[in-house]
Parts: C-alpha cells; sequence; structure tokens
C-alpha cells in the first residue's frame, strides 16, 4: 500500500497526474496481473495512462490501434511472403531444404501482439480503442490475454517470456463483451476536477504559473456545465493554455477578449462556438476569482 | 459459487478472516443480484486482496473491490453506494438513472419511468394532465375511423391493431410480428451476401496464395469491404394516445432485438427509457408484460422533442454508426415544443442514414398530417409510412433492404 503513493508519486514525476482510484488501479494491475479497462470520453488522457506506465516501469509501450477489420495479420504476425519468394527463386531446385527455411523465425514478421510477449522485459501494452475492432478479434484478443501464448501452424506454439501490463482503453462507440469486461481491472477516467487539472496544466504547460493554471482550470469547468455537443477534453485544456501563455497572457481577466478569441481551442463545433457569445464568456469568466 | 473459491484458503486464515471471507461471498452474490458481471476468478482474487491488507483499510478495499468487480460505466457509478450499504451500513443513497437526469443512461429504466410518473403526480399544476387538442383528434378518429382498403375478409396481416379484439387474434398477430422480424433479418442478411465481390486486388495475400505455385499469380486475391450489418434502432412512442398500438410494437421489437444482430430499441412518452436490456429477456411473456403495463401508465402528454434531445445527447454516439436506420414509431402528436422537436430531428437526420417514422393513425380515413408535431418533424424524415397492419410493416422490407 506504500507502494500505491509510489506509483502516484512517479507517474507525476513523467507528467501524469493520477487521482487515487487511478494509482490504485495501477497496483492492482500488478498485484492481480489483469489487464486494465479504461472507459471514458474523448480526451481525458486514456491513452496518456499507458504511455505514463512505461515510464514508470521504465520499459518499452507497445502500443496497438484497434480499426474496423484489423486482423490477425497486422496484430499479431504475418509471414515475409516477398522474402520468402526471393528465397524459392534463388534455390529453385531444393524443394526440401527451402520448406523447412523459409517457414524459419527469419521470415516471421511480427506485429504488436507477438512483439509484446516476446520481450526479456515486460513491456506495457497498449491496446487502444479496441471498441473500434469487431467482435471476432476482441474473442481472440480474450484467448491471447488470458493464455499468453500463440500458436503458429508452421512453426509451433511461441509461449511468452514476459507478461506485459496490458491496458485497453475504449470510446464506448461498440458495446464490448461482458467476458471482456470481465478479465479486466475497470476504470472510468472522468475529467478532473479543478485542482487537479490546474496542476496537469502546470505538469504539462512550460511557462503556465500556478494562478493562471488555476483560472484556466476554473473557466473550463465552467464551460464543460454549459450545454455543449463536445465537451472540451484535458488535452483541449492544455491546447488552450498553450495558446494563452503563447500569447503572453497573464491573468484571464486582463484580455477578456484573447480568451473569447481563443476558445477555438476548445469548442470543435461550429454550433458550440456559437452558442458561447462574448456575453457568456464574460460571465463565465465573472465567476472565476 | 464464490464460497468455493474462497473455501481453498480457508487452512491458512484464521477465524475472523473465514467470517470476513463468508461476508465476502454474500457481498459477491449482491453484486450479481445487482446487475455485476463477477465470476470465480474475481472471487479469488477479492480474497486475495482481503488477505494482503486491504481489509484492514475499508476505503482502499473500496477502491480496489470497484476497480476489479466494475465492468462498465453503470457498475461503476453504482458501486460505492453497494459497499458502503453492505460493509459499512449505511443506507443506499437512491440514485435513480432516468435517462435526461444523468450521465448513467444505460441502465434500463423501468423503475425510473414508474417513479417519474409518480413525481409528476405530485405536481399541483402539471400542465400535460390537461387533455392537448393533440389528444383529442385520436379519440375522434378512433369512434368512426376506417381504415383505407381493409377488406372485411378476415384476413388477419390487413386488420388494424387497434380492432383486434379476441385474445387468439392478438397472440397470432403477436407471434406474426416477431416471425416478421425473423423473416426481414434473414433475407436482409442474404441480399448482402449476394452483392459481395470483390473490386481490389489485394497483392500481399495474392502473393501469399500463389507461393505454391512458385511465385507466379493464377489465384488472384481479391479485397472487399467488409459490410456492416443493419442496424436497426427503433424508438417507440409509448404515450396514452398510441396505447392500442403500443403492444404489438412492442412484440415487433423483441423479435427485431433477438433476430437482428444489431439492434437497439428505446421507449418515450415523456421522457426516454432505453429499453434494450429490459426487452432481451429469454422469457417473451414476461418483459413484455412489464414494458405493457410501463406504457400503459405513461399517459399524459408526449415530449418527442425532448425524447429526442435526450437520445441525440447521450444516446446517439454509441447507437449510431454509418449503416444505422432510425425507426420512430409516432403519432406525432407532440404535447411539447414543436420546434425542439423539428430541431432535434434535423440534428438526427444529420446523424443516421435515414429515417422512417412509422404513423399508425396515417392510415385512418380522413387523417393529415396536421398535428403540429408532425410537420416539424417531417421535413427530415425518409420514408412515412402507416403501419397499422401487419401488411404494412412488412412492406417496410424492401426499404429497410436498400440501405
Amino acid at each position: 500500500m506504500k507502494n500505491r503513493d509510489q506509483i502516484a508519486q512517479s507517474l507525476a514525476a513523467c507528467g501524469y497526474i493520477a487521482d487515487a482510484e487511478l494509482a490504485t488501479a495501477v497496483t492492482l494491475m500488478q498485484l492481480l496481473r489483469r489487464p486494465l479497462l479504461l472507459e471514458g470520453e474523448a480526451g481525458v488522457g486514456k491513452t496518456e495512462v499507458a504511455k505514463a506506465l512505461a515510464h514508470v516501469h521504465a520499459t518499452e509501450l507497445i502500443r496497438l490501434q484497434c480499426y474496423e477489420g484489423l486482423d490477425q495479420s497486422s496484430a499479431l504476425y504475418e509471414w515475409n511472403y516477398q522474402r520468402q519468394l526471393l528465397a524459392i527463386e534463388a534455390h529453385r531446385g531444393h524443394a526440401d531444404a527451402i520448406e523447412d527455411q523459409i517457414f524459419s523465425e527469419k521470415y516471421l514478421l511480427e506485429r504488436p501482439l507477438l512483439a509484446a510477449i516476446r520481450r526479456d522485459q515486460p513491456p506495457v501494452l497498449l491496446i487502444d480503442e479496441i471498441d473500434r475492432a469487431d467482435d471476432e478479434f476482441e474473442a481472440f484478443l480474450l484467448e491471447l490475454l488470458s493464455d499468453f501464448q500463440v500458436s503458429i501452424p508452421e512453426l509451433g506454439t511461441i509461449k511468452a517470456t514476459s507478461i506485459p501490463h496490458v491496458v485497453l482503453t475504449s470510446n464506448g462507440t461498440r458495446e464490448l463483451s461482458d467476458a471482456l469486461r470481465r478479465r479486466c481491472l475497470y476504470h472510468y477516467v472522468d475529467y478532473p476536477d479543478v485542482d487537479r487539472e490546474a496542476r496537469i496544466i502546470m505538469a504539462r504547460v512550460t511557462g503556465a504559473n500556478s494562478s493562471l493554471s488555476l483560472q484556466i482550470a476554473r473557466l473550463v469547468e465552467g464551460i464543460r456545465k454549459e450545454e455543449l455537443r463536445k465537451v472540451p477534453g484535458v488535452a483541449e485544456t492544455l491546447d488552450w493554455a498553450t495558446a494563452l501563455v503563447g500569447l503572453d497572457v497573464r491573468d484571464l481577466h486582463d484580455a477578456p477578449e484573447t480568451v473569447h478569441e481563443t476558445l477555438m481551442c476548445l469548442l470543435k463545433t461550429h454550433e458550440d462556438r456559437a452558442r458561447l457569445t462574448p456575453e457568456i464568456t464574460a460571465r463565465l469568466l465573472g465567476k472565476v476569482a | 459459487m464464490s464460497c468455493g473459491a474462497t473455501s481453498r484458503r480457508h487452512d491458512e486464515i484464521d477465524e475472523v478472516s473465514r467470517l470476513v471471507a463468508g461476508k465476502l461471498a454474500a457481498f459477491l452474490r449482491t453484486l450479481r443480484d445487482s446487475g455485476f458481471a463477477v465470476g470465480l476468478a474475481e472471487g479469488q482474487d477479492a480474497a486475495a486482496l482481503m488477505a494482503q491488507g486491504y481489509a484492514e483499510r475499508p476505503a482502499l478495499l473500496r477502491i480496489a473491490f470497484k476497480h476489479l468487480f466494475s465492468a462498465r460505466k453503470a457498475d461503476w457509478e453504482k458501486f460505492d453506494g453497494l459497499f458502503d450499504a453492505f460493509w459499512l451500513g449505511k443506507r443506499v443513497r437512491s440514485r435513480i438513472a432516468t435517462s435526461g437526469a444523468s450521465k448513467a443512461a444505460n441502465s434500463p429504466s423501468l423503475k425510473s419511468l414508474q417513479d417519474a410518473k409518480s413525481e409528476r403526480r405530485g405536481e399541483p399544476s402539471a400542465a400535460d394532465q390537461i387533455p392537448s387538442p393533440g389528444d383529442d383528434a385520436p379519440e375522434e378518429a378512433r369512434g368512426e375511423g376506417r381504415m383505407e382498403g381493409a377488406s372485411v375478409a378476415s384476413n388477419l396481416a390487413e386488420i388494424d391493431f387497434r380492432k383486434l379484439a379476441d385474445p387468439d387474434q392478438i397472440g397470432q398477430a403477436h407471434a406474426a410480428a416477431a416471425q416478421l422480424a425473423k423473416v426481414m433479418r434473414t433475407r436482409l442478411t442474404r441480399r448482402d451476401l449476394a452483392r459481395r465481390r470483390g473490386y481490389r486486388l489485394d497483392l500481399r495475400r495474392t502473393i501469399h496464395r500463389n507461393i505454391s505455385h512458385g511465385g507466379v499469380p493464377i489465384t488472384l486475391v481479391k479485397r472487399q469491404r467488409k459490410d456492416k450489418p443493419l442496424r436497426l434502432v427503433v424508438l417507440l412512442d409509448a404515450s396514452g394516445s398510441m396505447s392500442m398500438y403500443t403492444g404489438v410494437f412492442l412484440r415487433f421489437i423483441h423479435g427485431v432485438l433477438d433476430e437482428f444482430r444489431e439492434a437497439e430499441a428505446f421507449l418515450f412518452h415523456t421522457r426516454l427509457a432505453y429499453v434494450s436490456d429490459a426487452m432481451k429477456e429469454k422469457d417473451a411473456a414476461r418483459a413484455l408484460d412489464r414494458l405493457s403495463i410501463m406504457a400503459q401508465g405513461a399517459g399524459g402528454g408526449t415530449r418527442i422533442g425532448e425524447s429526442l434531445q435526450t437520445f441525440n445527447r447521450w444516446h446517439a454516439a454509441r447507437v449510431i454508426h454509418s449503416r444505422t436506420c432510425v425507426m420512430i414509431v409516432s403519432d406525432g402528436y407532440e404535447t411539447g415544443d414543436a420546434a425542439l422537436l423539428g430541431r432535434e430531428m434535423a440534428a438526427l437526420s444529420r446523424r443516421c442514414r435515414r429515417i422512417v417514422w412509422l404513423n399508425p393513425m396515417m392510415a385512418w380515413d380522413g387523417y393529415a398530417p396536421e398535428a403540429k408535431g408532425i410537420r416539424a418533424a417531417l421535413p427530415h424524415v425518409d420514408l412515412y409510412a402507416p403501419a397499422n397492419t401487419l401488411k404494412s410493416l412488412a412492406a417496410l422490407e424492401p426499404y429497410l433492404a436498400k440501405l
């Protein structure tokens, strides 16, 4: 349990300000050796968790970006066909010798999932936006995550040399299967509260002092409460903070016009942009002490 | 049972721990009763955590268990309450998730609808209790309305649903509605298969396939787009003016949810409820009974605009993809703001492929879409059709197949 505070500290050291719950989740990942499933709105920093985790463990981050139609050959392994063909051409006539040769490690292309279980030091495996992959891929992944071994018909079974730290993220565009959910630890990443967001800004944006960070965090919190089509995430807040610092704004009250004009960093649809009129911005700004 | 999972550790731990383990088993049962997907492995892990010293720090144990046992956002949000109630003896704050009121709109809110209703009863000035002009119209029509083109022959397919009085006939109609959903699904799928043809050469796989020919490309491998299955999202108006039709449509929805690979269902009257999970219950009769009771009790105005707003805000991103057809079954008598309905319909039509609006009243003699609700909505509707008989319901199929 002391461990947990250490993890929170080391996450903070590499720029990820975690809440107590997330630090616990990371501790449990190691303790129970289960994957961690992160859900939450876009832009709340799900992917960043995996990156920070790789920093904390001082290990490699292997990322698998999921998309519709993702299949085994781009996720797990594939034979290097061109090279196999070259070998066949070069050794024409020695069929037996070639057959053994072209189905060896040398001709195997590692894809992220295979790479992740063949490292000497356990890497962090980030399976990003798992909800975009098909049901079939999800079932396959489930099998891999429980056995940590891969069987390649021509080569035999490859067992994991190290069990990776697995982080899955989902945006909720498709409902995940209960089996996968049950297999994982679950953490819902919510928008951070004002204090934490201010600390995140300070950690990530060079030149943002504590009072400005707090002002930005408070204003963003106010904006999130407005009826918006697309609520700004932490990534947008950081963009905006960087923009304000770049434009030499020290105090939001000194430059209400700049504040309003730079809201384009936060609001990404025409409707939202139109909804936040200068008057509303001024009202929100008034609430920021 | 989780008792079995934990019993293995009994040798190692003392009497106190045994009590805790027993209580843990009871807690797992509570969680399962509340809809958590908790299995044996979770029970074992939980026992391991407690043995590691988490048991002495309730706050920490709660966070740890929360990660271990939750599987979705709805679980995540109700876990703290359950934990406190079970282990710390606190009363659970009643966090009822009505889809409009909170983000946790995923849970089927059967109860919330009833609660919402009793809440409204409490209000002294219930504006929506006053029958609006919209509510009157169907009453008149009910008296003299006649199905256009309905023959006297008792062909079940052509009898207006509201005229089905005999329980046998109703049963038949319900079975037919479920069957219809099944047939639609099979045909739609077969068409998909027949249409599939590769349109682009996959060079990489072609080389792979032709290694046995020494690399001479004899067999060509083509790349084909993977067709997304058609997804049907049904929004059913369960208000008082629709009460004659809701029974049949509920049965139809049950069939659709059962047979289509991807389908979602919502009920609305004064607010929106997500009912897919409740409807997926295998015992059709029981699911329908509960929903029918709920639907009947929900008279008192229809707020289509507000319901759609809720749908667009909280559900649309999840349930709508590029091959989605939204089917709204409603008479279009809006008691709320018609302009809002227009705006929300516009937003919805930008999002989905097709909007079908089924209006059972449309086939009645002398019906014209004059209610302000339906007039605001019509410009955004791709197909506006009657659906008061099994035949007219079946006639939709070719349209859906074109998606």
